[in-house]
């Protein structure tokens, strides 16, 4: 496993949300994730990961604090949401594959698109970050006709065309079968070896503990604990994270 | 034949009150089917049919510029043809196989069928008769070229192929009206089913975009526009067509300025255009809503524009789950296109009226009307296994039986 160096990918300070409907989902919440990072999320069903990680590539805005992403401050600057957007992919719970593109079609059409790269070049990766994800095979077939664990390679497979240089992981696993969340999960950790910086919202306990370098807890909206997966799962230093390990373990 | 019979039995002479029920259905069908029979081959005088059939056709063109129309409908068939036998010879990408339409050969035999028939039983002269054998031939002859070599075709000239359609479009266009040297043909003239096909088709055509950016509209953000979307669409459908069609002879010759609607037929055109819009936009809207948030965050999140997610990701399938909507709209419009006829313009039934006030035809009516219930029936039809063939093939889920 490949060590993250002391460059700062995503810092996020004292984040505050609240949702149209007035619910408070961050309550200050920090982050700072190095460069080559793996940094896994866990805590109780709405304690806001997913909200917090949405807010890295501004899928959701907010109202305070501050989040530099790749040295970009998010604001409501449209051009430097467009340019972390690049740089920043994410893979869904839900896989959100576009159904009506054939598995190499959804790969090639943002690269094509917003990188402007030729077409066959990038198709050409595309089969290749296929074979790499072990489905080379599907590349001419629709989502639909994809199992569960082979759409949500494909979705890797996509943001990772996309050559990006953080990827967001929300929940990855939860939507599929358990015998398929062992494909997925290899290979987020031969991604893991390389140095792309990932930020991953997962109960996958054993992957946090293998593969994360720092695992962190949240809790209403809040960051709590943050410790390398040893500490975290034997010793954390907070009650709250104890009653959540509880619950899991 | 006995699981024929068994199923009879089980579906229609289960217990002895759906036995009793069968049979009086039965007597009542066969005794209406048996009249109606009986009425159309020896009552009724298909003379009116027959003598008129060029004013159902055309109304008014006159005699000397029909052979613009032939070409016409040559190019048409031949377009027909070309097309379908290129969509029989690219089965869709995953390779499950799927064709278009899924019983061509059936649709094929019928078509043969009707055009040898249809001319022969309206009594057209040899002369005319042969030319739909013709055009018949010539579609048939195309969809098979199309279908044994299209696959082979070099793609540049395969992504040219769609384009023919708009172009022939407006090409039908100059040989309908005239221009480009052509001799002018005013709107005026233009009748039957030549000007009810025109009408609709131009009001289907230009409703499409019009309707899908009212349905943008009216999710849209900026609160102008959604409330400028939603008073258009609110005004449109709570207004019956008729009143509209009137409002629109009256009016839009003061809206429009510098002639672009001059006319009695094109200001109805355009009526027609912006009342189907309405209710399109609302198929748009449910189709719109049934596309996932997660569609638009993906794309977004691949760094998509909001634009190239709209045009790439989220509109398709929208449309895709729209379409039914959609054709239903399209076939209802065609069906407005009667109304026509109130504001005087001679339609397939203005044409219809016409001829029924012609003493010659007097009491005819029962003939004229079937006439043309039987023709709004084919073009129902030819709309609704279009769109449902096209369905079939855009439908991602369609996968195909694993063996
Ligand atoms: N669009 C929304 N509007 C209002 N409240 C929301 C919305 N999305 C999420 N929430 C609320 O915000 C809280 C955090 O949600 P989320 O970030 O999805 O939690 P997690 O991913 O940790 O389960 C939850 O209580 C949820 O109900
Ligand atoms: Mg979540």
């Amino acid at each position: 496993m490949s060590l993250p160096t002391s460059e700062t990918m995503i810092e996020a300070r004292g984040v505050e949300k609240w949702y149209p409907n007035g619910f408070h989902a961050l309550r200050g919440a920090d982050l700072t994730v190095r460069r080559g990072e793996v940094v896994v999320i866990m805590g109780p069903s709405g304690s806001g990961k997913s909200t917090f990680i949405r807010t890295f590539n501004a899928l959701e805005d907010f109202q305070k604090g501050t989040i530099t992403v790749d040295g970009i401050a998010l604001s409501n600057d449209l051009r430097n949401i467009d340019a972390i957007r690049r740089e920043v992919g994410m893979v869904f719970q839900q896989f959100n594959l576009f159904p009506h593109l054939s598995v190499i079609d959804n790969l090639t059409l943002a690269p094509v698109l917003v990188r402007r790269r030729p077409k066959a070049e990038v198709a050409e990766q595309a089969r290749a970050l296929l074979e790499r994800v072990g489905i080379a095979e599907q590349a001419d077939k629709f989502p639909g006709q994809l199992s569960g664990g082979q759409q949500q390679r494909v979705a890797i497979a996509r943001a990772l065309c996309m050559e990006p240089r953080i990827l967001l992981f929300d929940e990855p696993t939860s939507a599929l079968d358990p015998e398929m969340v062992r494909e997925v999960l290899e290979v987020m950790q031969n991604l893991a070896a390389d140095d792309i910086t990932m930020v991953v919202v997962t109960h996958e306990v054993k992957f946090a503990r293998h593969v994360a370098h720092r695992v962190v807890l949240m809790a209403d909206g809040e960051v709590v604990e943050q410790a390398p997966p040893e500490t975290f799962f034997t010793n954390p230093a907070h009650q709250r994270t104890r009653r959540f390990l509880d619950q899991i373990l | 034949m006995q699981s024929l019979i068994r199923r009879l039995r089980s579906e229609l002479f289960a217990t002895p009150a759906d036995a009793v029920i069968s049979i009086a259905l039965f007597t009542i069908l066969a005794a209406a089917a048996a009249g109606f029979l009986h009425w159309a081959l020896r009552q009724a005088e298909w003379a009116v049919v027959q003598v008129n059939s060029t004013l159902f056709a055309v109304g008014r063109y006159p005699i000397e510029q029909q052979w613009r129309l032939w070409l016409l409908t040559t190019l048409l068939a031949a377009a027909t043809g070309a097309t379908w036998g290129m969509l029989r010879a690219h089965p869709r990408r995953d390779r499950s196989g799927q064709l278009w339409p899924r019983n061509d050969r059936l649709a094929v035999a019928v078509l043969i069928a009707a055009s040898l028939w249809v001319p022969f039983a309206l009594g057209l002269t040899p002369a005319i008769q042969l030319r739909w054998w013709l055009l018949t031939a010539l579609l048939v002859a195309a969809r098979w070229l199309a279908g044994r070599f299209g696959a082979g075709l070099p793609p540049a000239l395969k992504r040219l192929l769609p384009i023919v359609w708009p172009v022939l479009y407006l090409v039908g266009m100059v040989l309908i009206g005239g221009g480009i040297g052509l001799a002018r043909v005013a709107p005026a003239e233009w009748g039957g089913l030549l000007l009810t096909l025109l009408a609709s088709s131009f009001a289907i055509l230009l409703c499409l975009p019009i309707g899908v950016l009212l349905a943008l509209g009216r999710r849209s953000d900026l609160p102008l526009l959604r409330w400028g979307s939603v008073l258009y669409i609110e005004f449109i459908r709570g207004a019956p067509l008729i009143t509209l069609l009137f409002l629109g002879q009256n009016i839009l010759g003061f809206l429009l300025p510098g002639g672009l609607a001059p006319d009695r037929v094109w200001r109805a055109a355009w009526v027609l255009t912006f009342f189907a819009a309405a209710y399109l936009a609302e198929a748009v809207r449910s189709g719109l809503a049934a596309v996932p948030r997660g569609q638009l965050e993906a794309a977004r999140s691949l760094g998509l524009s909001s634009a190239q997610a709209l045009r790439l990701v989220v509109l398709p399938q929208a449309l895709r789950v729209a379409l039914p909507a959609m054709v239903g709209q399209f076939i209802s419009l065609l069906q407005d296109t009667t109304l026509l006829s109130l504001i005087g313009l001679l339609d397939l039934l203005g044409v219809a009226r016409s001829v029924m006030a012609n003493p010659a035809f007097l009491g005819k009516n029962a003939e004229v009307y079937l006439t043309l219930a039987i023709l709004f029936w084919c073009c129902c039809a030819a709309l609704g296994l279009g769109s449902r063939a096209l369905e079939r093939r855009l439908d991602p889920h369609a996968v195909p039986s694993r063996v």
